[in-house]
């Protein structure tokens, strides 16, 4: 097509000939169109007229003063525009006139810099030749004559036993660098399968730590609960919430479908379900009144609260764990056990006993 | 240089640094050998210059901001400035997070510049890649170069994802409960990894401190160790330049170093920080105080992560309903596994396309001149289907602002994605290719024809036409200056077999090809000046006649 791919091909006498070309699929014009040079060049304003030049220094100078005005007025802005503890207006204040500031010292550089270069610095293109990426045979041959003694001088090739016995210590030393990783967290496969709810434990709610009474819990009301006595600032707290979360509500008992198995697992139509998703264990937090649907904001995942918390749509498989629960002497509402299966994330063998 | 002592310099300042340098370091000769390289220009060569200035601001205010973060996951009582979260119980990290955006001068606005300018990196980083893509510079001797720049691009999200999780609040602690629950669909060895990586139980108090390690060292190392790699090539290939009259394989035309591209690169260095800082200054980023510290109960609805882990979001979001199932006791969590499968895939395409491409053409000469994107046409609708692939998965990450924003089913809104996600990257294919075809249709018969000058002639016989103007010669090599491929066929090698690879090899060249214009050559446009003439002197004639 072009005149470079005709050079490739025909020219004896270019650098090009030290190797043949496989041009593969290209097809090569005879008659292609010849390519008629580097366009002509085309005077500026600021290369014919002194006025324009004058102007555009004086252009550039004044975005360098500008920037050093920004620059200053900065500095002056860090005093001038003080935090104030507890104002956060004070705050805003200080962010939008420090940054203002240097802005303005950044952009005078830059506009000044570009502008610089692009009026008053000669703007003729340059045209550089291009050599192959390859060295030159030469330099090959010299390349592979070096490769060619060391291996000699140090019977790299000839000496198979010390080669070897190198492969195989290169082979082994990085494994106990891989190995002292071993300790970076311990194995918590039992702990995924418990959770801090024992039979008899009241649930509570998140976060103020407050026991419910089933009386206190109308139809179509949702709760968020933790274990009695998961407060903040214990140990371990975070994680033992990761997993006890819990999310109650209370439908209409006719409105329930229950399995025989799980019928003694509600309490009046009061339901508790595990609140962490079983796709990647976000919190399922929305509850559709009217649909019952139980959602998870962070994939969409969407659980039916009187089926059994059965997965209707979303990309998680597995129904919502059930916290069996009853109620106390009291009237608390209390845990009859902890879940009967991991809660959260599935992972590869929850299912084994 | 030498051990003489050098004569003593009496040309001022400039020179005598230049002369103390040199003798100590020896920068004459890489200046005599730099000092001058060309580089040429367009605007989209600086998508990558954008990248490369967004890291080193990454750098400088990061650097800021380890001075006054505290990686510790240990629970605090808050007794900070920002009243609502007064007396809250959150960790060490989340707290002094708090403090930089509250009562550190210039600390709110560090912490947004470090925002703004991560997600400005990856997505300069992105655009870079999609440039070089449609213009074929990712080309021998380049490919090596394109997995570098893939592994920039991979280790910008893996940075990006890092800092995003350290300041522990409620919406990063989401994403870790993401990753980790992620990580636990892994076969045979997720629970191990998770636990491997948390310190134990999710959440634990590991994470913060281990992220920062990552964070503020190993991967800004790597980068650096990619970037200079990157950069280095740069240098050895010499910069492409897009196709025109002057513009050869065997050339690069464009300006020098020093001083026009020091003043223009690194002028535009200020103007890209001085962007970053405008928008900062004025556009919060990542208000941690409005989400709380984590804990794993709440969330808010509507949540999004930064916008380049989006379309890894989207594609855990858009797997199916009940596709995880038991092979015996063991649970098989296809739900993560196909995304994961999905997008590895996705990226390991990308990363080997150069090579994928160079074994169809068989082209194994140096290309330093661009294609304009409709010069290839598969190639282009190739990257128009991976990019609305990508863009599909990523809305995907918004499903839920989408439904309600538009006032539409979530359901339906999830479902018409995932059809999207199969059917609209072949629709991309089809329609950009038809459209590089009509655009390279339009380009010969520009070159052929010339223009239209608007000027409409009526010859004697009563017929209407309109009289076109030949080209400029340096317009008209603009439109025919591409190299031209045609499919072959699968060839019987030295045994005469037709191996399995070469009919491969012939079929997707025919994919490739099959529909191929070619450049207009000399003769075509002769022949038509040569009308062109017959017509203008039946038009001259005309006008005598009339006369």
């Amino acid at each position: 097509v072009n005149e470079d791919s005709k050079d490739l091909v025909k020219q004896v006498d270019s650098r090009y000939s030290e190797h043949e070309y496989e041009t593969g699929l290209r097809v090569i014009h005879e008659d292609a169109v010849k390519d008629p040079g580097l366009e002509p060049h085309r005077v500026r304003m600021t290369d014919k007229s002194v006025k324009h030049e004058k102007n555009a220094v004086r252009q550039v100078t004044l975005l360098f003063v500008i920037s050093m005005l920004g620059s200053a007025f900065a500095l002056y802005s860090y005093f001038a525009f003080p935090i104030v503890i507890g104002d956060m207006n004070s705050v805003r204040m200080n962010t939008l006139f420090l940054g203002l500031g240097i802005t303005l010292g950044l952009f005078g550089i830059g506009v000044g810099a570009v502008h610089w270069a692009k009026t008053l610095m000669p703007d003729n293109e340059v045209t550089e030749e291009r050599h192959l990426t390859r060295g030159s045979d030469e330099k090959r041959a010299a390349a592979i004559e070096i490769i060619n003694l060391a291996n000699q001088e140090s019977g790299f090739s000839r000496r198979k036993l010390i080669r070897r016995t190198l492969y195989g210590a290169l082979a082994l030393f990085p494994l106990p660098g891989l190995i002292i990783f071993g300790d970076l967290g311990p194995n918590v496969n039992d702990k995924l399968r418990h959770t801090a709810w024992k039979p008899g434990t009241r649930l509570a709610r998140d976060p103020n730590g407050r026991p419910i009474k089933a009386s206190d819990v109308t139809v179509g009301s949702v709760y968020h609960v933790v274990p009695e006595g998961l407060m903040p600032g214990e140990h371990g707290y975070l994680e033992e919430k990761a997993k006890a979360a819990v999310l109650l509500v209370r439908v209409d008992p006719s409105e329930l479908i229950e399995t025989e198995e799980r019928a003694s697992w509600s309490y009046q139509g009061i339901v508790a379900y595990s609140k962490i998703c079983t796709h990647v264990g976000c919190p399922v937090a929305l509850y559709e009144q009217h649909t019952h649907h139980l959602l998870c904001p962070c994939h969409q995942s969407t659980f039916d609260l009187v089926d059994g918390c059965k997965v209707v749509f979303g990309p998680a498989t597995r129904a919502l764990p059930q916290l069996p629960i009853t109620v106390d002497a009291e009237g608390y509402l209390i845990a009859q056990s902890d879940f009967h299966e991991p809660v959260g994330p599935s992972f590869w063998d929850r299912s084994v006993k | 240089m030498s051990n003489t002592t050098a004569t003593p310099k009496k040309n001022g300042f400039l020179a005598g640094t230049a002369n103390y340098v040199d003798e100590r370091v020896g920068v004459g000769g890489i200046l005599k050998e730099f000092g001058r390289k060309i580089f040429p220009d367009h605007w989209s060569f600086m998508l990558g210059e954008v990248a490369l200035y967004s890291f080193l601001v990454l750098l400088l205010s990061g650097t800021f901001l380890t001075f006054f973060f505290d990686p510790s996951m240990a629970e605090t009582i808050y007794e900070g400035s920002y009243a609502p979260l007064k007396g809250a119980h959150m960790s060490v990290a989340y707290s002094s997070s708090l403090d930089i955006s509250f009562e550190v001068r210039g600390g709110l606005l560090m912490r947004q510049v470090h925002h703004w300018s991560a997600l400005l990196f990856v997505a300069a980083a992105g655009l870079h890649m999609l440039r070089v893509f449609f213009t074929g510079a990712f080309r021998k001797p380049r490919e090596l170069n394109w997995v570098v720049g893939f592994v920039l691009f991979v280790l910008g999200m893996a940075a990006g994802f890092t800092g995003y999780s350290l300041p522990d609040d409620l919406l990063s602690g989401n994403g870790l409960r993401i990753i980790d629950g992620m990580m636990k669909g892994v076969p045979f060895v997720g629970t191990s990894i998770s636990a491997g990586l948390f310190g134990g139980e999710f959440p634990g108090t590991a994470i913060v401190g281990r992220l920062y390690s990552l964070h503020i060292m190993l991967v800004p190392a790597l980068i650096l160790v990619f970037l200079a790699l990157h950069l280095f090539m740069l240098v050895i290939h010499k910069h492409t330049h897009y196709s025109g009259p002057g513009k050869k394989d065997t050339n690069v035309v464009g300006y020098p170093l020093m001083p026009v591209y020091v003043a223009k690169a690194g002028g535009f260095f200020f103007i890209v920080f001085g962007a970053i800082m405008l928008i900062a200054t004025f556009f919060t980023i990542n208000p941690i105080w409005n989400y709380g510290g984590y804990d794993p109960s709440p969330v808010s609805a509507g949540t999004q992560p930064d916008w380049y882990i989006g379309w890894l979001d989207g594609a855990l979001r858009l797997a199916p309903t009940g596709i995880e199932f038991m092979i015996g006791d063991y649970t098989v969590s296809t739900n993560i596994l196909l995304p994961l499968v999905v997008s590895l895939v996705f990226l390991a395409i990308v990363a080997v396309y150069p090579f994928i491409e160079n074994w169809v053409t068989g082209d194994k000469r140096e290309h330093h001149v661009l294609d304009r994107p409709r010069n290839a046409p598969t190639r282009t609708a190739i990257g128009a289907a991976g990019v609305m692939f990508y863009a599909v998965l990523w809305a995907g990450a918004s499903t839920d602002l989408i439904a309600t924003n538009f006032k539409m089913s979530l359901n339906q809104v999830l479902v018409s994605m995932q059809i999207a996600l199969i059917v609209l990257p072949f629709v991309a294919f089809f329609v950009t290719k038809r459209i590089c075809l009509a655009l390279q249709r339009k380009d010969r018969e520009i070159a052929i024809h010339g223009r239209e000058s608007g000027r409409i002639v009526r010859l004697p016989h009563g017929e209407y036409i309109e009289v076109h103007e030949p080209l400029e010669p340096h317009d008209l090599y603009k439109l025919v200056d591409f190299k031209d491929y045609k499919p072959t066929l699968a060839r019987p090698n030295s045994q005469g077999k037709i191996t399995f690879s070469s009919r491969i090899r012939s079929s997707l060249s025919k994919f490739y090809f099959e529909d191929r214009i070619a450049p207009a050559t000399q003769t075509e446009i002769d022949e038509a000046a040569h009308h062109n003439h017959e017509i203008e002197a039946e038009v001259k004639k005309a006008i005598e006649a009339s006369k």
